[in-house]
């Protein structure tokens, strides 16, 4: 255990010695790996957090409106959707289509790599491993899980609309108020400064756990299992900590 | 000088001891063959040269200085000077081949792309694989996928070059291209080379020193070293059971009823007791 936290603390030490000297040693990130990266963790997972948000948005009203009906009080659902999304599920359900999608595909990536000899044939070549592959994928994570939090919002929100519209005859324009008065903007930035938090420990926990397989293709399964269970157990540890943060103190 | 100069490397991986006690020397421009029975620790003499193993004890100089404590920074700048061929290639699986070939010359040179791509031209004409610029490695076969390898460690044309079972894997003729190449690039460009190999042939072809791991009781320890001639003449039996790949001699075929009863048993045999 400590000897993975000690791991852990040298790669994030190594990945911001090469994010901020990389570029005066001449060896700078490769601008065109960080996109090609981002493309896959980012672009690529669009649909699968559209789908994951608007699902949850919908059946958040369906349970909101069920509930609060019962109170006469169906005009607070969309302050109901609003806050528990930007808040809590919005950068939580993101963050775990993330880790099944590009988590454990990173994982995996690198420890096939490791296994094949690649990453010590780039050792021998002088390339530093973390330097070429581990900070592409960090910076594309930071950029893209904040970005598809942001987007899943959105979506979740719009979720929420579909059932006040249809169900509750509640006309878009009320919705839309309703939502600004009820969400404020501590409730977007709190998600999506979870959401940058969430990103780091993925990537970080992801890179870790594949730069350091050993025993073939069961070993790749053993990590890529590992790093989804650890991140996502990391993920809501830091979640309950950032809620308590912004919220409860 | 010495260009590589190792001194009594001991490597134990737990309770088993794969090194015990290697020393050699190897001045420029000389063409070193290791040989040894399969699992006899060749690789990971090379292994440690190249400083990705660190050795339980003993010393290892490249070009005078000892790498066995020297910082990763430095190390990383001492590995500019040499190209490693991997016994399975350890081609960069997302990379094409040509990618492959112009990675080292791309991340640590001030070349321009279009040098680049001459480069890597040429480094592929050299081990016959022009034309293959644009596959993946997965889409070529086992023996290519090794000549890119080769390729690709002498991209900068480094000083010293080693290679792990360069040929294992390779039909006759291409065998003899790589033994051709590997001559070429150490007589005429002066490259020092390490070469870990049980291809007879090939060995006797490109060395001028070669070195010979011991197996069984003297696993882990040099038994011959010395020129081609030397090794051709070499008193040691076990020597001769290895270059003329006899299936017995010092290095049993079978063991003896007594041996293999101990060897099931896992201890010896107590006396009078029949099993």
């Amino acid at each position: 255990m400590t000897a993975a936290i000690r791991t852990f603390l040298s790669l994030n030490g190594q990945i911001f010695y090469w994010l901020i000297l990389g570029p005066f040693r001449g060896q700078p990130v490769r601008i065109s790996a960080v996109f090609q990266q981002m493309v896959r963790m980012g672009v690529q997972a669009f649909p699968m957090a559209a789908l994951t948000s608007l699902s949850i948005g919908l059946t958040l009203a369906m349970q909101g409106a069920q509930e609060l009906a019962r109170m006469g009080a169906t005009a607070f659902v969309p302050d109901l959707v609003a806050v528990t999304i930007l808040r809590e599920l919005g950068p939580l359900l993101v963050g775990v289509v993330v880790i099944g999608r590009s988590g454990s595909a990173v994982t995996a990536e690198l420890g096939t790599m490791k296994v094949g000899e690649e990453i010590e044939a780039l050792e021998v070549m002088s390339i530093n491993p973390v330097r070429f592959l581990v900070v592409p994928r960090f910076l594309a994570m930071l950029v893209m899980l904040p970005v598809l939090t942001v987007f899943g919002n959105y979506i979740g929100m719009l979720g929420g609309w579909i059932i006040c519209h249809f169900a509750l005859d509640m006309n878009t324009t009320a919705f839309i108020r309703r939502l600004m008065e009820a969400g404020h903007p501590i409730d977007l930035y709190s998600g999506v400064i979870k959401s940058f938090v969430f990103a780091w420990l993925i990537i970080t926990i992801s890179c870790q756990s594949g730069l350091g397989v050993s025993g073939g293709a069961e070993g790749v399964g053993r990590a890529t299992t590992s790093s989804v269970v650890t991140s996502i157990f990391a993920m809501l540890v830091a979640n309950a900590l950032l809620t308590a943060l912004f919220f409860f103190s | 000088m010495p260009v590589i100069e190792v001194r009594d490397l001991v490597k134990k991986f737990g309770s088993r001891t794969v090194l015990n006690g290697v020393t050699f020397s190897v001045e420029k421009g000389e063409t070193v063959v290791i040989m040894g029975g399969s699992g006899c620790g060749k690789s990971t003499v090379l292994r440690h040269i190249i400083g990705s193993m660190k050795p339980t004890s003993g010393s290892i100089k490249l070009f005078g200085e000892e790498i066995t404590t020297m910082p990763d920074r430095q190390l990383e700048k001492l590995r500019l000077r040499f190209g490693m061929n991997f016994q399975f290639g350890a081609l960069l699986q997302s990379l094409t081949v040509g990618e492959n070939v112009a990675l080292p010359l791309l991340e640590n040179s001030r070349v321009s792309p279009e040098i680049v791509d001459l480069i890597v031209k040429m480094k592929l004409e050299l081990v016959g694989l022009t034309g293959f610029e644009n596959l993946k490695p997965s889409e070529i076969s086992g023996g290519m996928r090794k000549r890119v390898g080769l390729a690709r460690a002498v991209a900068l044309d480094p000083e010293l070059l080693f290679s792990d079972e360069p040929t294992s894997g390779l039909d006759p003729i291409m065998t003899a291209v790589i033994d051709e190449l590997t001559l070429d690039l150490t007589r005429k460009l002066h490259m020092t080379a390490i070469i870990v190999t049980h291809d007879m042939v090939s060995a006797f072809r490109i060395a001028n020193k070669m070195i010979v791991l011991g197996a069984g009781k003297r696993a882990g320890t040099i038994i011959a070293e010395g020129t081609p001639d030397d090794i051709r003449h070499h008193p040691d039996p076990e020597v001769q059971q290895f270059i003329n790949g006899r299936p017995d001699g010092p290095v049993p075929l079978k063991l003896s009823p007594e041996d293999y009863i101990n060897k099931l048993l896992g201890h010896e045999r107590q006396k009078g007791v029949d099993y």
